[in-house]
């Protein structure tokens, strides 16, 4: 039943977020406006040299007591985040570094004083002794390259991981009348989000316990990761994620200076805060992204995928990340790059490789962006070779949506989908024949427009299977939520993930309304919290509308059955015989509001029976979907560019978006989501890049040179909806917070190569420079009849 | 990234500010803040006195007279932009305003500070490069008078000396039916330039300027191509790339590409019938 009918607050709702009042009257609550007698404040002293062994580090005199290295935080565990796969290669990160520095930017020592600047003072006297040694930046050289030093000399080599699955490519590639070969580079990124990390942590001698406050997305996660490394009980560890400004993957892993602050306040008794930086987020933390693609795809005359072969290098930085390790881009990647196409002969080798550059961190669309633009540049690609529409050629590769549940070959099962359907849609909405006429028409002076597409899975609600085979130090299991009803009939409800702008302060609070029918402003979500919140892994992979919100459904419901026995007891009647709805229990002599029946189970239990009271208006709900292989969201994004060469500028004239999500629950937080991933995916395709010099030095250290999308730069889309409910999930529900980051780079890219077509011109590298795009359309111009040859420079720089 | 300590001050006057200056040899000045704040906190500069001359009355004349306008240094990017000041630009450094960073830079940021700063790639160094301005110093001992092209000596730096500063820029008053064009290509909107052209065409007063900026190197103005639109109008294609090739022979193809992109959309603005 949908409630939107009968109050305009349940699912499907579009109820303004609860949580935007604070944050647009500049009233949110983040680390680093929490105030604090005695807090102290932490700046790093960081690694200058990408590569090098530590030979000293010197306090300053006077300072030693303030000043602390590896030696002071003895009883500080390394980070060490294993995978249990047999070429896998795990690395010990110490919260300091320890003998060596492995990037640039690495946390060496940590000076803390009144005040940051006090700190940043204290760092620039310690004095910092290291004999450098070559720095490992190329993964896709460093892979084939037995020869050291290495990052981790144990290892005796580059590689983290290597995977291989095969299921009979060379049957193919013998026979495929068609073989279309690519290379892609997906440009080392940074996450960004508004806020950095932050931590702040004390001694709370009430409850003798350590309270770290830290900006995550996995609150859970890392009271546990923070007891097991420093040896305290649990129970001795709260951890506290207030108001966090994004995450997008960054906030979901275990940061070293998460255990440094937690050690300072441990060791002190005292408060202790450190507030990551820009220049810090960008040359040492969110690293992400950097994949290399070199794809075979084989094909009939008509472009029917028949293989594909798909070597795959990743360049994992320095450590593996606690939990998710190195590897999660490198699986990830080989598992779901066929997406949604249904061919059979899949090879996929994978190189995970450690390069001297900060450990690659998984962000949001972990490893399917770059999968996507390999998958989707290739199509096209195919498409061109057999001289086809690549819409067509796209549409008639998909896998049919009778033919699900469908098994990849890379070995991810997709629940239900309309895939054809979606990209259908999208065609619906992008006049394909009309780009094709100004193609056709085109005069000399005029931007050269083309039209791109690009289809999409995203594996949302991930299951513990997964995980489990996986063999991470975490798994998921199922998802709690504890409702709580008030005396006054609202309502506290209490998940284990996190909210830090997906809106769940609003969208749990609709489902719970959908079931109890109590009124959206009178329900509390409360998250971020392991003292206030049951156990659960947290905010990620795009699991927690499904996940949390199945278990708020779960609760609720329990509720509403113990409420129902109360009040048809008050109504006099059988409880099959009450029916809630719209926040009334209905009778077949009268109605009780749930508010009522709240206010007589604690204020005036003498009116029910003894037996009632015994079952408690506080309710943990489970809930895991019906099967536990992913629920997968997927859809298609349609571009078209027009490119000035006079200029070598891009402009994206237009932008359309198809998506299926299942249920929405709130299609505006929906809507923003996808918003805000395709600015980012956009970011990617276009302006996003940390570039790395050859000794390892990042050369975008603040956001003057590493270009963020603005709203500027964001082109009006038109957002349509395919809404195939989930069987699975509670509601049909599936995740969405990935899919809009996914598919950018691939539909802009595909635009980009339709417009060069007739010259056969590509562009393969993310982001799409105008250096790089100048090249592409200096090669389009050199291709073109009577073209002079172009005058040659007296100086050229690489792009 | 936050300061080292600096000590603070804010002066009643230019003359206050010159003494201020004089005094403490580390002493600098600070306007706007937005170029000097974030080398501040990355702490390449450190100066032990920051001496703050933003909101000094004195810096915020304007005068827009029959020959000669003037724009004191402490105007900022926003107050041009809205055209609270007088603008005997025609219109031209309105419309430039618009164009640099975001309007809570242009709050704060100043004409003088931007010029001053010495970037290259800055905006009114392409635009008052392109009004003929001549900047207006002053010291302890009085004003002097020095041509925009001299005043920056390199990225960077500007022919200022330890207590000197900024008091304004004076350039030839442009006529009511001055025409111009103007254009940036930047990655993102409030980006420094990739490559920018302005063009003032002022029939009336005989004047025609076409200057180019870039990341690297000065603006630069192209007086044979101005002479050659003044007399002809449009340019050939090959008038232009001639024009930039001998103007900066040393751009490879791409930098050739954007700038004379930019050269040409400044120009048929400039030259919109
Ligand atoms: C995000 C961002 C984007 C930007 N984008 C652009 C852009 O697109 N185009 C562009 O042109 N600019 C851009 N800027 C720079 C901006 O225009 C600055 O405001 C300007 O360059 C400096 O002016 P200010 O008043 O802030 O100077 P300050 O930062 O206060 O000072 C800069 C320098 O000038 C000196 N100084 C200041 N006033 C005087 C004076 N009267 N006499 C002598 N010396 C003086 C200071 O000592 C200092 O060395 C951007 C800045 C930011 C933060």
């Amino acid at each position: 039943m949908n409630a939107e009918a009968k109050t305009g607050q349940g699912i499907g709702a579009r109820v303004l977020r609860k949580e935007d009042a604070r944050h647009l009257h500049g009233r949110g609550r983040f680390i680093a406006d929490m105030k604090m007698a005695g807090l102290k404040e932490v700046a790093f002293l960081r690694s200058p040299v990408a590569h090098g062994l530590i030979r000293a580090v010197g306090k300053p005199a006077g300072a030693e007591g303030e000043v602390f290295t590896r030696a002071d935080l003895a009883r500080v565990k390394p980070i060490r985040s294993t995978i249990q796969l047999p070429t896998f290669n795990g690395s010990d990160q110490h919260p300091l570094a320890c003998g060596k520095v492995r990037f640039v930017g690495e946390p060496v020592a940590m000076c803390v004083a009144s005040g940051r600047a006090e700190a940043e003072d204290l760092a620039e006297q310690v004095t910092l002794d290291i004999d450098p040694l070559p720095a490992v930046v190329d993964a896709r050289a460093a892979r084939d390259d037995g020869a050291g030093p290495f990052l981790h000399d144990e290892w005796g080599s580059h590689l983290v991981l290597t995977t291989a699955l095969d299921t009979g490519i060379d049957e193919v590639a013998r026979t495929a009348p068609v073989k279309v070969t690519r290379s892609y580079h997906m440009a080392r990124q940074v996450m960004n989000p508004l806020e950095g990390k932050a931590v702040l942590a004390y001694w709370d001698d009430l409850k003798g316990q350590l309270v770290v406050y830290t900006s995550t997305q996995v609150p859970h996660m890392i009271r546990t990761a923070i007891a097991e490394h420093l040896g305290l009980d649990q129970r001795e560890v709260r951890v506290v994620a207030p108001d966090v400004g994004g995450g997008f993957g960054y906030k979901c892993v275990l940061q070293a200076e998460e255990l440094c602050l937690a050690w300072l306040a441990l060791t002190f008794r005292a408060p202790f805060r450190w507030t990551e930086d820009r220049r810090e987020h960008l040359t040492s933390g969110a690293n992400c992204r950097e994949h290399v693609y070199e794809v075979t795809a084989y094909a009939d005359t008509q472009g029917r995928l028949l293989g594909i072969d798909a070597d795959i290098t990743v360049d994992a930085g320095a450590y593996s990340v606690w939990p998710f390790t190195a590897c999660l881009e490198g699986t990830m990647a080989a598992r779901q790059l066929p997406g949604p196409y249904a061919f059979r002969a899949y090879r996929a080798r994978t190189w995970t490789v450690a390069t001297n550059k900060p450990s690659i961190v998984p962000y949001r669309g972990v490893a399917r962006t770059g999968i996507c633009f390999a998958m989707e540049l290739t199509l096209d690609a195919v498409a061109r070779a057999v001289g086809r529409e690549p819409w067509q050629v796209r549409r008639e590769n998909l896998i049919a949506a009778e033919a699900m549940p469908f098994t990849s070959p890379g070995g991810a099962v997709y629940d239900i989908g309309n895939y054809a359907g979606s990209l259908d849609m999208a065609l619906g909405e992008i006049d394909v024949g009309a780009v094709r006429r100004r193609q056709a028409a085109r005069q000399a002076g005029e931007p050269l427009v083309g039209v791109g597409f690009a289809n999409f899975i995203e594996m949302t609600a991930h299951g513990t299977r997964a995980f489990a085979l996986a063999g991470l130090p975490f798994v998921p299991g199922a998802e709690p939520a504890a409702v709580r009803l008030t005396p006054d009939g609202g309502l506290e409800v209490r998940v284990g993930v996190q909210s830090h702008g997906q809106g769940m302060e609003t969208s749990l609070a609709q489902i719970a309304h959908e079931v109890l029918g109590i009124d959206v402003a009178r329900i509390a979500v409360v998250h971020g919290d392991t003292e206030l919140t049951p156990f659960s892994t947290g905010t990620y992979a795009s699991r927690s509308i499904t996940m949390a919100g199945g278990a708020v459904a779960e609760a609720c419901d329990q509720l509403a059955r113990r409420l129902a026995k109360a009040a048809a007891h008050l109504l006099q009647c059988a409880p099959e015989q009450v029916e809630l709805s719209a926040g009334l229990f209905r009778g077949p002599s009268g109605d009780i509001a749930v508010s009522e029946v709240a206010r007589i189970w604690y204020l005036k239990p003498e009116l029910l029976t003894p037996q009632m009271s015994l079952e408690s208006l506080e309710v943990t709900g489970m809930f895991r979907p019906k099967t536990d292989t992913g629920q997968y969201s997927y859809g298609t994004h349609g571009v078209v560019v027009a490119i000035d060469p006079a200029t070598a500028t891009l402009a994206i004239e237009d932008y359309v978006i198809v998506e299926d999500c299942g249920t929405r629950v709130n299609p505006l937080i929906v809507e923003g989501q996808t918003y805000g991933g395709a600015a980012q995916g956009i970011g990617t395709a276009l302006l996003e890049e940390m570039p790395f010099d050859g000794a390892g030095q990042p050369l975008a250290s603040t956001l003057a040179d590493y270009l963020m999308p603005g709203a500027a730069e964001m082109p009006p889309i038109r957002l349509r909806h395919l809404e195939i409910p989930s069987p699975n999930t509670r509601f049909g529900i599936k995740g969405v917070g990935e899919g809009g980051a996914i598919p950018p780079p691939a539909a802009i890219f595909n635009a980009v190569n339709d417009a060069l077509a007739s010259a056969g011109v590509e562009v393969s590298a993310t982001p799409l420079t105008p250096r790089r795009l100048f090249a592409a359309i200096a090669a389009w111009e050199a291709a073109q009849p009577g073209a002079t040859p172009p005058v040659p420079a007296p100086r050229e720089r690489a792009p | 990234m936050k300061p080292a300590r600096f000590d603070y001050v804010r002066p009643r006057s230019v003359e206050d500010a010159l003494a201020r200056l004089a005094s403490e040899p580390g002493a600098k000045l600070i306007a706007g803040g937005q170029s000097l704040g974030p080398m501040l906190n990355l702490r390449l500069a450190r100066p032990s006195l920051l001496v703050d001359i933003g909101g000094l009355p004195e810096l915020f004349q304007a005068d827009a007279g029959a020959d000669e306008s003037f724009v004191g240094a402490g105007i900022t990017h926003a107050m041009i932009e809205d055209r609270m000041v007088a603008d005997g630009s025609a219109g031209f450094m309105p419309h430039v305003a618009r164009t640099i960073a975001y309007r809570a830079v242009r709050n704060r940021g100043t004409i003088g500070g931007s010029i001053a700063h010495a970037d290259p790639a800055a905006d009114w160094l392409l635009a008052l490069t392109a009004l003929g301005a001549d900047v207006i110093v002053a010291r302890s001992t009085g004003e002097r008078r020095i041509a925009l092209p001299q005043f920056v000596i390199a990225a960077f730096t500007p022919a200022l000396g330890e207590s000197e500063m900024v008091l304004g820029f004076t350039f030839p008053s442009l006529s009511a039916g001055a025409r111009f064009g103007h254009a940036k290509l930047a990655r993102k909107l409030g980006k420094f330039a990739d490559a920018a052209a302005a063009v003032i065409v002022d029939r009336p007063r005989g004047v025609c300027r076409i200057a180019l900026g870039r990341p690297e190197g000065q603006p630069v103005l192209l007086p044979g191509l101005a002479d050659q639109v003044a007399a002809d109008g449009q340019p050939s294609p090959q008038d232009i790339a001639a024009a930039l090739a001998s103007a900066l022979p040393e751009l490879d193809a791409f930098e050739r590409r954007i700038l004379s992109g930019a050269l040409g959309r400044a120009l048929a603005q400039a030259l919109m019938p």
